[in-house]
């Protein structure tokens, strides 16, 4: 049973639907194989960002269906990543930084090689677009980490479960 | 001379002292008191000056003095002299308040005398309530005032009591205000025999509780550099008991628990729920009646809406007490039933969650209604016999399957707690009424095509079918049918499996029914699979004859049917392969778990099983030369080594006297070739397996595997007949047979006897004779491979044992790690040396195993082989670090960590060992470590560090993941030790990111993170 967290006062969203977890995904006999080299895929890059909690409820982005595997769209051939992330309510002032927590999150786990792209799902957000254009904008995105106190609640979305 | 030096000491004019002197002087008077040779008198008499100085801190340093003489000997005191001591001290109470502290701690020496006189007890307390004001002393002279009190009142009670109220009222004063958790500890602990042993509260009982409660909830964060060890639970848990000690307390701490309750700290509501529930245990009708209605809504609504699942767990304990508390009650006549009326209210304001289309309050409504009728048996009834009907009249009105699942999930929750208590006249239940329709709704359940579902409605099945006598005799073949179809046809593997564990459950209530509509229908399965390969179903059949021989008339019907494939399979009826041999032999093995309790069937299956599966091998071995032997799988290392566990499952648990009847016939049959007790009589030429020959005899030797499995795993009381013959037999085939299966289970076959034998020149002489046989083997000859496993064989069996033989053999395993043929298998055979063993010289064999037989060996062997090991060439290192790895790998954590500081730098010199096999174990071996030996680890960080990275990249995955995960760990060091490296171990763990294997990324990704978030906030 998950139900709203205590109190409730202050959130925007207290009471969210909260979705199933699937579990961890099996490890196949073919990954455990020396030989075989085994591509980047969308499930993969999911299983990066699944973990990273909302900045305001004890869930992780999963369980909010914030993020999705299907919205993952990953090219290991082309070195593009593609996440595409559903803000709870279309007003919901913390996208921002739930886009900037999945951004640094696939910045520090994927290889280099990657260009990688964070956006919110078309038309799920009031101000799709500002959030968007921040998010893409590498030195807005420095300039945020910059910034002890983001930085701080970036981490605290990272850290725990991952 | 004591005496003396109490005058030399202060005697002297009136001048204060310095610490030391006076501590001096008071030590030498208490021991010249102690001695005799002065008494108190000539203390006090040479105490008169500075006792009556007129500068309050050189008297205070006088009482001090004689108090601390009194603390030391107060127990040789006379009635007379303390009744002088206790009125001057009482009298000085008035004095400085530079004296009290002195005067008090001379009080509590007096509090602690046998021979105090009646009546001054009450007069000490009454002057320090009078006198003292406690809270404005020092911690320390406070803590001296309860001492006083705890001491009066444990050998004065009756006095105290006289007082009345009026002692509760004092001690309510003194401790009104305290603040310090070591004084808190001990006067809630006074509050609480006040309680207990009945002191009179008086018009106090309020404001004894105020004083108390207003700690309530604990909020104490012990300083990290506490030196006293007071945890907030300890505090918790002393006032804790101080409020659930007595009812009067009711009416005020049942608000202020509710008050708690809807408060928003976590931990506030926490301590306020087990506090609840504690109190339970002795409140009545009186104390509760009135707060019933608000204590259920805060439990209710805490549950409907709380994210932590503990407090829903402490809730629903809450809960539970509280309704337990309410079955308890006992009813006056014109008290109204509290339990029934309570309960109505839960269910009024549940069961409508239960019935809402959207189901999104049905967990947390039914979880409320289960603890309130998990208290009872009588709130049982009333709860399920209103909840039952509705729920399934819900499954009746929902459609999705999804939905179906939940509802009987819910109906599972309240029927399991049916087991809490024990069989009764089921008269009432409300499981009677409803249980058709509970049937037919299972029943359909079953049919719906999610696995979900279906797997709830097994084990509701399982529930009812457990109840004596509730389902009827067609119920229980439909749900057997049912439990057939799903083992026979079902393809999900997680649906056959509950249903033949749940066909094991029920099996010993209904025998009759499962072996007509489940053994019987499993063995024509098994029947028309016959001439089908070995397929999956196959194997999941005879994996269900196993899991349904729970009762011994099964039992009776299965083994037979097992045993006959197998017979089968020799006989070459069936297309076999040697995993239809491993699954007969497996299914077997698990019969033989199942009836190890029963010691009749476990002597059918002894007798039914072991001749028979001899039978067939020997005469598998016999064929051997002939052409057409289908029996030849039998013979394969994969099918013997499965019968040797069926075997020795069979043997393990035989009483000696069983066990020494089967024993005389197995040994004749391998030594003598005696045949007789095995089933048929078609063999065509005689068993001789230690006899030397050419190819046919090998097939016979090998059974010697079998003969391993029977003769080790007797009991050790049993005596094996022919023993020393035997174990010379097996001596001389362990080191000079061709087949190194054959040579192996002759080597464990002798150590399993070895390590039974018992201790003496017999053994010792046997010992003997092995070492010079083992010297000749090691030294030449194409045998050399037989020896070590030999020796290493040997060896675990003295090392089990304690002998004292072992040094002499640890010596030639050591040299042989500097051995260049054998250098390598010896160094493997340390793993076997360390680890528990599974099979002959196991606990479950009855092999002697002492407790501490890795540290011993630990301590005796490695500082030899780390000497050896810098002595070495350096071809053969490897070998040692490979030996050393597994000794390490295998010993207790605490040992490592102590000696870690030496053992460290070979280890680190084994990361760079070019032997997977030593990297890997030494890295597993270091990555608990790290954070174990923080101060040893800072030393060689840098080190760490480098190896590890250099790991990153080893061409071994496992490898790979292992160094990454130590790096992640290293993380965990205290930050000012690893930040310097943060910088370089990112960089460097970018290219594991991009490794072509996924498993290695991922324990990359997760070291890389944790390195990003050292040293940064929010961590």
């Amino acid at each position: 049973m998950v139900g709203p967290p205590g109190g409730g006062g202050g959130l925007e969203n207290a009471n969210p639907l909260v979705y199933p977890r699937p579990g961890e995904r099996p490890t196949t006999a073919r990954e455990q194989d020396e030989g075989l080299p085994d591509a980047i895929d969308g499930r993969e890059v999911f299983d990066l960002i699944r973990g990273i909690h909302d900045p305001e409820h004890p869930l992780t982005l999963e369980e909010l269906n914030v993020v999705e595997q299907v919205r993952v769209q990953v090219s290991d051939a082309e070195n593009a990543v593609s996440v595409e992330f559903t803000p709870t309510i279309p007003h919901c002032s913390m996208a921002t930084l739930i886009g900037l927590s999945i951004k640094v999150k696939l910045i520090r786990s994927l290889p280099e090689r990657f260009k990688v792209d964070v956006h919110i799902t078309p038309g799920t957000h009031a101000s799709e677009h500002a959030v968007n254009k921040q998010l893409a904008d590498k030195e807005r995105v420095a300039a945020a980490l910059e910034n002890m106190h983001l930085l701080q609640v970036v981490n605290q979305c990272l850290s725990g479960r991952s | 001379m004591a005496a003396g030096g109490v005058r030399f000491g202060i005697g002297k004019p009136a001048s204060l002292l310095q610490d030391c002197e006076w501590e001096n002087a008071a030590r030498q008077a208490a021991e010249g008191v102690k001695a005799g040779t002065c008494s108190i008198l000539d203390v006090v008499e040479t105490l008169g000056s500075p006792l009556k100085n007129e500068d309050p801190q050189v008297r205070a340093q006088g009482i001090q003095v004689l108090s601390e003489v009194l603390l030391q000997c107060y127990s040789l005191l006379q009635e007379q002299e303390v009744t002088h001591l206790v009125l001057f001290y009482e009298n000085r109470l008035k004095d400085n308040h530079l004296v009290i502290p002195s005067v008090l701690q001379g009080l509590n020496a007096l509090s602690k005398c046998v021979v105090l006189a009646a009546g001054l007890a009450v007069s000490v307390l009454k002057a320090i309530f009078q006198e003292v004001h406690v809270q404005s002393l020092l911690q320390l002279n406070r803590h001296t005032v309860y001492s006083i009190i705890t001491n009066f009142m444990s050998n004065r009670e009756a006095e105290l009591k006289s007082l009345g109220a009026d002692f509760t009222l004092g001690f309510i004063q003194v401790m009104d205000g305290e603040k310090d958790p070591r004084n808190l500890l001990i006067a809630f602990q006074i509050v609480r025999d006040i309680i207990v042993k009945g002191y009179a509260l008086g018009p106090f009982a309020e404001e004894l509780f105020e004083v108390t409660s207003c700690y309530f909830p604990i909020d104490f964060t012990p300083p990290s550099n506490d030196p006293h060890g007071i945890q907030r639970e300890d505090l918790i848990f002393s006032l804790r008991a101080v409020l659930t000690s007595t009812t009067v307390f009711a009416e005020f701490l049942l608000p202020l628990l509710i008050e708690k309750i809807d408060s928003d700290v976590q931990s506030a509501k926490l301590d306020s729920l087990q506090t609840l529930t504690a109190v339970c245990k002795i409140y009545g009708h009186k104390e509760l009646k009135e707060f019933l209605p608000s204590l259920w809504s805060s439990l209710r609504t805490e549950v409907f809406q709380t994210a932590s699942e503990k407090i829903e767990a402490e809730c629903l304990s809450a809960l539970r007490a509280l309704s337990a508390c309410l079955s308890r009650l006992v009813l006056g006549s014109e008290d109204e039933d509290l339990l029934e009326s309570f309960l109505r209210g839960v269910l009024q304001d549940c069961r409508h969650h239960l019935c809402e289309p959207d189901m999104k309050l049905v967990w947390p409504s039914a979880k409320l209604l289960q603890a309130a009728a998990g208290a009872s048996l009588r709130a049982y009834y009333q709860i399920t016999s209103s909840v039952l009907p509705l729920l399934l009249e819900q499954y009746a009105k929902h459609e999705q399957s999804s939905q179906h699942r939940t509802v009987l999930e819910v109906l599972l929750g309240f029927l399991e707690l049916r087991q809490m208590w024990g069989p009764e006249e089921e008269d009432k239940s409300p499981l009677l009424s409803c249980k058709d329709s509970l049937c037919s709704i299972v029943f359909s359940a079953l049919t719906e095509p999610n696995i979900q579902l279906q797997l709830v409605g097994i084990q509701v099945l399982t529930f009812l079918g457990s109840l004596q006598e509730l389902l009827d005799l067609a119920n229980v073949e439909k749900l057997a049918d049912h439990f057939a179809q799903f083992i026979l046809l079902e393809k999900d593997s997680q649906i056959s499996l509950a249903a033949m564990d749940a066909a094991g459950t029920l099996a010993p209530i209904y025998p009759e029914v499962f072996s007509k509509c489940l053994v019987r229908r499993l063995s024509e399965a098994l029947e028309s699979e016959l001439l089908e390969d070995g397929s999956s179903s196959h194997q999941k059949h005879l994996r269900a004859l196993a899991a349904v021989s729970t009762h011994p008339s099964i039992v009776r019907e299965t083994v037979p049917i097992l045993l006959q494939h197998l017979q089968q399979i020799q006989k070459g009826k069936v297309p076999a392969n040697n995993h239809s041999v491993v699954s007969v032999c497996h299914s077997l093995q698990q019969v033989a778990l199942q009836c190890q309790q029963n010691a009749q069937t476990y002597w059918y299956f002894h007798q039914a099983v072991v001749p028979c599966l001899l039978g067939l091998a020997v005469q598998a071995a016999l064929q051997e030369n002939s052409h057409t032997t289908p029996g030849k799988v039998l013979l394969t290392e994969e099918a013997l080594s499965s019968m040797v566990l069926v075997i020795s499952a069979a043997c393990m648990h035989l009483s000696p006297e069983l066990a020494a009847q089967s024993v005389s016939k197995v040994i004749p049959l391998f030594l003598d070739g005696e045949l007789s007790f095995l089933p048929g009589n078609n063999y065509s030429s005689p068993f001789q397996p230690f006899q030397d020959g050419p190819c046919p005899v090998a097939a016979q030797r090998k059974l010697v595997a079998l003969l391993m499995a029977f003769v080790c795993s007797l009991p050790r009381t049993v005596a094996i007949p022919q023993q020393d013959r035997l174990l010379h037999e097996l001596l001389a085939l362990s080191y000079s047979c061709d087949c190194l299966f054959t040579a192996t289970a002759a080597a464990k076959c002798f150590a399993g006897l070895i390590n039974k034998y018992p201790e003496g020149p017999h053994l010792d002489q046997l010992l003997e004779i092995a070492i010079k046989m083992l010297e000749q083997g090691l030294n030449e000859g194409p045998y050399q491979h037989q020896a070590l496993t030999l020796l290493l064989w040997v060896s675990k069996a003295l090392l089990l044992r304690y002998h004292p033989l072992i040094t002499q053999l640890t010596d030639k395993l050591l040299k042989l790690l500097g051995d260049t043929v054998l250098g390598p298998a010896a160094g493997d055979g340390f793993a076997l040396l360390m680890a528990d063993s599974t099979d002959v010289l196991g606990k479950s064999c009855h092999a002697e195993v002492r407790l501490m037989f890795r540290q011993r060996f630990f301590t005796d062997c490695v500082p030899q082989l780390v000497q050896c090991f810098h002595m070495a060439i350096p071809d053969v290192k490897p070998n040692y670090l490979k030996g050393l790895s597994h000794i390490l790998n295998h010993l207790p954590k605490p040992v490592l960590v102590t000696e870690l500081p030496t053992l460290l730098p070979l280890l680190l010199e084994s990361l760079s060992c070019p032997d997977h096999i030593v990297q890997l174990s030494t890295l597993r071996c270091l990555q608990p470590l790290l954070l174990d030996a923080p101060h040893v680890m800072h030393l060689h960080i840098d080190t760490l560090v480098g190896k590890f990275l250099n790991l990153t990249d080893n061409p071994a995955m496992a490898i790979r993941i292992a160094a990454l995960q130590c790096l992640h760990t290293l993380a965990s060091l205290p930050t000012p030790v690893v930040i310097p490296f943060k910088p370089r171990v990112i960089r460097a763990l970018a290219k594991p990111l991009d490794d072509k294997k996924r498993l290695v990324r991922k324990e990359a990704v997760l070291a890389r993170g944790e390195w990003f978030l050292l040293g940064t906030p929010g961590r």
